[in-house]
């Protein structure tokens, strides 16, 4: 089975503890601007909405690498920067339609989500539940439920 | 590791920034933040110094944890000699600003002297600049973070600023970071003021080590656990936040109300945690729209609302429209039950007035409730207030004050002296609730006596974050005491004061002690930082802390004489509820807690206890 994060941004609550998980993982400290999970604040709207790379089948930051620096890692879907290969041109940022994928000015290499190996650290991290691992063929169940039950099984066995 | 070693020294007299290594043999007997700064305004600062001048200085310190992924590692202190008090200030606050502070690089801003011009200070990691404020002095804390964030282009920046109580001497000034996040209490905003900084804009992308990385983490998983699984911290703080107290203190007859002058309040239920999530019968919304938390914060307490926009006080006012930081169980106090007024939407609006123009609400309404006292008595007259009717109950008093204070106009003048130096003005100093100048917040000592010793012997005032007995006497945290009797208080206050200056220093929230004790507090102090952190070694710092600061306060001109409370308190009995006929029995109490600090009879640390505690 292949598994997705699925993002619940009604449940976040701005922790960041996600960015933290992120950062010690990938680099080490605890770090915010290195996390490859951002969360955003709107904060008239009083919301906060964690975002971060959805791993698509045919990659636009994959197809535009010159270098084919970015790979498919098949037992995780994610897509993979090999450091040995990325010369830091950009392109990739460039390609992404959701800004995903991002300049490391620190290494001259580009930095995205890559599913921690199958394990993401982000949503362990979370206290809310606003970030999951799950199916990636079910992600859509939990508004599928949400309107299901408020489906009228009686009124329509009336009718 | 965990701490940056590294502070910045900003002379604003000069116009310098100079980068320092941190005194890491301080850091090792004060931890950081509320210790470490205090240490180090001890060391730099004559305790008889007037406040508002150039010779005050002004601390910004972030702690150990503050910054790491252990829950609630958003804290930073300011520490300075309060306007107010004139006393020992140390404001806590959390948001995201002393996070990113340490990301920076940064463990500590001193800021001493006073710019010739208004400036603000710019931090880009290790690079500090201070620039001219023209554009923003003048502006209030959101529209300065606002033309901030513009000028710099940086969505990320973090800033903490003070608003126009801070530049016009409003004596209970706060600095506010990210919006609606302060370091409130005793007039740390007005030394700011005083010396012509409006802001610190931060932006820091270094990141912070720990010593012990996979301990750490190990450590904090298993801490953030205990958070998830307790009622109030994993339950209670989420849904209410503080707010869940407000029918709580109420039924036990400890919510001052109307200047104390009852214990109990009817409206109390209108204006409570649980009022905030039903919907108004006006626009069918709720005021509360979400809970949010401070920077890796695992309770997320914090409360986002929003107002009613047909309500009077945002009627054709859509700059107040948006959601904004809500209604804390204390401001709710001060500003509803202190007052007698128990519209929600108007002390929502109050509070975001406080927010916006950086000023204390729980001096505020407490100072408000004074005068509402002394305009009921007819000493103070339609003629001081410019007509406005001061009656105990009334929205419109509320939020036109509120207003007032905020543009430094009309009656708001006089308010923003405080509760202290009003009383005085009318003739009438036994009218302000408050100890060392500052108002007690919304825990009435008739009703839960330790309390009224945590008043009492607070050192920057009276507080209730100095030691949160409230957790013992009513919440039954560690253990259930009594809060009618006076005996095994004193005891009580020591172990919460000593515990909490130590918790205080770390850079994590005291809210975690709801479900923490020290024992979880030190195994990731000792994981995140060089040295061996043991329970002995962390409840000695913060014994310690504590005696530096009542040593501050005794070099300032402090005595015995000023740990006690309003007479209200001690002559005039609780008129309903569990505590109807009781008064506080502070000196059945303070006696007793001397002894056991190891003070004399005139509260002085004795020689032993000053080289017990290394400060000798
Ligand atoms: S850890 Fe969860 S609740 Fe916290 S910011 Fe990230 S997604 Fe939101
Ligand atoms: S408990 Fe509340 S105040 Fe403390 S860090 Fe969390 S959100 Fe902030």
């Amino acid at each position: 089975m292949q598994r997705s994060l699925y993002i619940s941004p009604d449940k976040c609550t701005g922790c960041l503890q996600c960015e933290m998980a992120c950062s010690f993982e990938h680099e080490g400290t605890f770090n915010p601007a290195k996390s490859r999970i951002k969360v955003f604040t709107f904060h008239s709207e009083g919301r906060f909405v964690p975002y971060t790379c959805t791993q698509c089948d045919e990659a636009w930051c994959k197809s535009a690498c010159p270098t084919e620096a970015i790979s498919l890692d098949a037992a995780t879907g994610a897509k993979m920067v090999n450091d040995a290969l990325c010369v830091g041109c950009k392109v990739c940022t460039i390609a992404c339609p959701f800004g995903t994928i991002n300049y490391n000015s620190v290494t001259g290499k580009v930095i995205k989500c890559d599913l921690c190996g199958g394990d993401p650290a982000c949503a362990k991290a979370c206290p809310t539940q606003a970030i999951t691992y799950i199916d990636a063929e079910g992600t859509g169940y939990d508004r599928m439920r949400a309107w299901a039950s408020r489906t009228d099984n009686q009124s329509a066995a009336r009718a | 590791m965990s701490w940056q070693k590294k502070i910045l020294r900003v002379n604003l007299t000069e116009g310098t920034c100079t980068p320092e290594p941190l005194n890491m043999e301080w850091a090792a007997d004060y931890l950081g933040q509320r210790g470490l700064g205090t240490k180090y305004l001890v060391e730099e600062v004559d305790p008889k110094v007037d406040p508002v001048s150039p010779d005050n200085k002004l601390i910004f310190a972030t702690g150990p944890l503050t910054g790491t992924a252990a829950s609630t590692g958003a804290r930073y202190s300011v520490v300075t000699k309060g306007a107010l008090t004139g006393a020992i200030a140390c404001s806590n606050s959390g948001g995201y600003f002393g996070a990113e502070l340490k990301f920076a690089g940064w463990d500590m801003i001193i800021f001493e002297g006073k710019a010739p011009k208004p400036v603000y200070l710019y931090i880009n990691d290790d690079q500090a600049e201070l620039i001219p404020a023209d554009e923003i002095w003048g502006k209030s804390v959101w529209e300065t973070d606002k033309i901030l964030h513009d000028r710099h282009q940086d969505p990320q920046l973090k800033i903490s600023a003070i608003g126009r109580s801070g530049e016009e001497g409003v004596m209970y000034a706060c600095i506010v970071n990210d919006l609606h996040r302060a370091a409130g209490r005793s007039g740390v905003g007005t030394v700011m003021g005083s010396k012509n900084l409006k802001a610190v804009a931060v932006r820091g992308t270094i990141g912070v080590s720990v010593k012990d990385p996979q301990r750490f983490m190990q450590t904090v998983t298993e801490k953030k656990k205990i958070l998830a699984g307790n009622p109030v911290t994993g339950q209670g703080l989420p849904t209410y936040g503080t707010q869940v107290l407000m029918n709580v203190i109420n039924e036990v007859g400890a919510l001052p109300t109307r200047n104390s002058s009852a214990v109990q309040f009817d409206g109390a239920s209108k204006i409570s945690g649980e009022a905030m999530h039903e919907p108004r019968a006006s626009d069918g919304k709720t005021n509360l729209v979400t809970n949010q938390a401070c920077f890796g914060c695992t309770i997320a307490c914090g409360r986002i609302s929003r107002i009613d926009k047909e309500h009077y006080t945002v009627k054709n006012r859509p700059e107040y429209w948006g959601a904004s930081g809500g209604l804390e169980y204390e401001n709710a106090w001060s500003l509803g039950a202190d007052c007698g007024v128990d519209d929600l939407d108007a002390l929502t609006f109050a509070n975001y007035i406080c927010n916006e123009q950086g000023f204390d609400p729980i001096t505020f309404g407490a100072t408000l409730a004074a005068a509402m006292e002394l305009y009921e008595k007819g000493v103070i007259t339609d003629a001081d207030t410019g007509g406005v009717k001061l009656n105990f109950g009334s929205a419109e008093a509320l939020t036109t004050m509120a207003e007032q204070v905020g543009k430094n106009e009309g009656f708001g003048k006089i308010l923003g002296l405080g509760s202290k130096r009003l009383c005085e003005k009318y003739g009438h100093p036994e009218l302000s609730m408050s100890v060392k100048g500052q108002e007690f917040p919304a825990y009435d000592p008739r009703g839960i006596q330790g309390m009224g010793l945590t008043y009492a012997t607070s050192n920057r005032g009276a507080c209730h974050l100095r030691s949160y007995t409230v957790a013992s006497e009513i919440l039954g945290i560690p253990e259930k005491t009594d809060p009618l009797v006076t005996g095994g208080k004193a005891g009580l206050v020591k172990a919460f004061q000593d515990a909490t200056a130590a918790v205080d220093s770390s850079g994590l929230c005291l809210f975690t002690t709801f479900a923490w004790t020290l024992e979880d507090f030190y195994p990731q102090i000792d994981a995140a930082c060089e040295g061996e952190w043991t329970l002995e070694r962390l409840a000695q710092t913060g014994e310690r802390i504590w005696n530096l600061e009542r040593q501050f306060n005794l070099a300032a001109g402090f005595t015995a004489q000023d740990d006690t409370l309003p007479k209200r308190m001690l002559t005039e009995p609780a008129t309903s509820g569990p505590a109807k006929g009781k008064v506080n029995g502070l000196d059945q109490m303070l006696p007793e807690y001397y002894e056991l600090r190891g003070w004399s009879k005139e509260g002085v640390p004795t020689s032993d206890t000053l080289q017990n505690l290394g400060l000798s």
